[in-house]
């Protein structure tokens, strides 16, 4: 039961780190009704370059400062080069568009900061609490119950922003309908561009963390396509959805792994949470916590 | 144009006027051609005419919300309080106290009635305290939608969300209005009831109201002035008392003629052309 239980909290918080990259997802989505293909590459982009800040000497909080500064640049630059022109066009010009803009996303975080594998440091240790250990014998490490208590913050922090703030309310309601918002005088262009600004915070943070795990590497934009199952999951409008979907794709996967992985030859964590998206959408295709499609009959 | 009714009021301060204006949509669709208008202040001025006429359009070439559709004001101007509006972005349009309220109500489903109303209010940056008192005067003429504020928005009463649109466009603190056929799809007492509100706000908030709608009575024996659309062009207009009893319109927008009452679809469309256009 014990080994049990260990798994369980280890796959919740790494689920934690898929949340961070599914809201991002959220975000973009519920304001502007892009699914933006591009926020994995955007992680990426955001942990190589405060790695590559650093590397020139900036210390912790001067590259985290100018690492978000270079996701606002890119966000804001989205909107304007890539978005703009193709207001009121299909979604599926949109969703192409940032299928585009994802390998131009990689490529120039490349192109800047080169191709090699870089480690990242952020002074949390990734080894096991010693106490935790000796009470209830169950191994939890600093690093993930860390992830765990920045997700805690960020989603507080960002509901508080959807619920209460003129400028959430205005998110929401343009994520609900652009022409109305545009009616009632809401600039859509301002909107779309602070929200593209706070995905590019979110991707920055997941980068970090995904990065000081694994190093920051290409593959970190893999990684990232967890997301979607989260998404399917929780519900594409959630942001409370992407949190409890990235702890239930999380645990499941481990859980899957250890108990059901021997009988298949391992290795299905790789696999499983796209297995259990795909047979969601089947029973509820708007997620657990995604808004009903409202439909006045 | 040879209309039959010449109404022409003491001359009020001009306070909206359209001036001649030409819509194409998608570079080729020619929508109005050539339509002038005016709205004097503090008055309810009635757009009529037939699906497709141009009424929509017409007030959207107004809010600037043609961009999104496409349209394109090729022709002619929009003067708003004597300075030309029709290059603003409909945000700074709605600073300026001209805003839309869409055909179809358009509320934000899956926000809350009161969240609906307070988004109206996002031009103005409004204090806590200003935006509470904003809120107290939309219930107080939509009593209705104060028992209603923490439901979602999709899942209220068509007249609810009809009432929902325009209490959000009051929370912006319009001069004007720009009602588009606020009776859509709604039951005729439902229909009193917001056209009761709409002369209610007119008198007593002094707001000015621009509205399209279908309804011809009804809007008619609301409204102070009326115009009559058709095919992209105003083919007559007045006083609206006078439109109501012109026999043309009886005949043709409200199926009454010498005759008794008479269905739409008799009267030939060539016959109401030759009449009017000629």
């Amino acid at each position: 039961m014990q080994f049990f239980f260990e798994v369980l909290i280890g796959g919740l918080l790494s689920g934690v780190m898929y949340s961070f990259v599914a809201l991002g997802f959220v975000m973009i989505y519920k304001a502007s009704g892009v699914f933006n293909f591009a926020q994995g590459a955007m992680v990426f982009f955001a942990a190589l370059t405060f790695v590559g800040f650093q590397e020139m000497g900036a210390p912790f909080w001067l590259a985290l400062i100018l690492a978000f500064g270079a996701m606002v640049l890119l966000g804001i630059a989205t909107e304007r080069i890539v978005l703009r022109p193709l207001v009121n066009q299909p979604h599926i010009t949109l969703f192409m568009a940032t299928i585009g803009l994802t390998f131009f996303v990689e490529g120039l975080a490349q192109g800047i900061w080169g191709s090699t594998v870089r480690g990242l440091d952020l002074g949390i240790q990734d080894e096991p609490i010693e106490w935790i250990m000796d009470k209830a014998g169950i191994l939890v490490s600093s690093f993930d119950l860390f992830a765990a208590g920045v997700a805690a913050a960020l989603v507080t922090l960002l509901a508080l922003f959807f619920q209460y703030t003129r400028v959430g309310r205005a998110l929401r309601a343009v994520a609900d309908d652009h022409q109305a918002a545009l009616s009632i005088g809401i600039p859509l262009q301002n909107i779309w561009r602070i929200v593209w600004a706070v995905a590019g915070f979110v991707a920055l943070v997941a980068g970090l963390l995904w990065g000081a795990r694994n190093g920051v590497q290409f593959a970190l934009t893999f990684t990232a396509l967890k997301a979607l199952p989260v998404l399917i999951l929780g519900g594409f409008t959630s942001v409370p959805g992407a949190i409890v979907g990235g702890l239930i794709i999380g645990s499941t996967e481990k859980l899957a792994e250890v108990y059901l992985g021997g009988y298949v030859g391992g290795g299905i964590d790789s696999w499983f949470p796209y297995v259990m998206a795909l047979a969601f959408l089947l029973i509820r295709p708007e997620g657990l916590f995604g808004e009903k499609h409202i439909d006045r009959v | 144009m040879n209309t039959t009714t010449q109404a022409t009021p003491a001359a009020p301060e001009n306070y909206l006027s359209i001036n001649n204006i030409e819509v194409i949509y998608d570079h080729v669709i020619l929508v109005l051609k050539g339509v002038s208008l005016t709205v004097p202040k503090g008055k309810i001025v009635a757009l009529l005419g037939a699906n497709g006429a141009g009424k929509s359009t017409t007030l959207k070439a107004i809010s600037n919300l043609l961009h999104a559709e496409r349209g394109d004001v090729t022709k002619g101007s929009v003067e708003f309080k004597g300075t030309r509006v029709d290059q603003l972005t409909p945000n700074e349009l709605v600073k300026r106290g001209v805003i839309q309220v869409m055909e179809g109500r358009h509320c934000f489903a899956h926000l809350s009635i009161e969240e609906n109303l307070l988004t109206g209010a996002y031009t103005r940056g409004n204090s806590r305290a200003e935006l509470k008192q904003n809120l107290e005067m939309v219930y107080h003429y939509f009593p209705r939608l104060k028992t209603r504020r923490t439901s979602q928005a999709g899942y209220t009463s068509g007249g609810e969300q009809q009432m929902c649109a325009i209490g959000r466009a009051l929370m912006a603190k319009p001069e004007m209005i720009l009602l588009d056929e606020p009776s859509m799809g709604l039951a005729p007492q439902i229909v009193e009831e917001i056209f009761e509100i709409v002369k209610d706000l007119n008198s007593r908030e002094n707001v000015s109201f621009l509205l399209a709608e279908q309804n011809t009575m009804v809007a008619l024996r609301y409204a102070d002035l009326g115009y009559i659309l058709e095919n992209g062009r105003v083919v007559m207009e007045g006083d609206a008392k006078e439109l109501a009893s012109n026999e043309d319109v009886k005949e043709f927008y409200l199926g009454l003629s010498s005759a008794g009452r008479k269905s739409f679809k008799d009267v030939k469309h060539y016959r109401r052309r030759k009449r009017w256009l000629s």
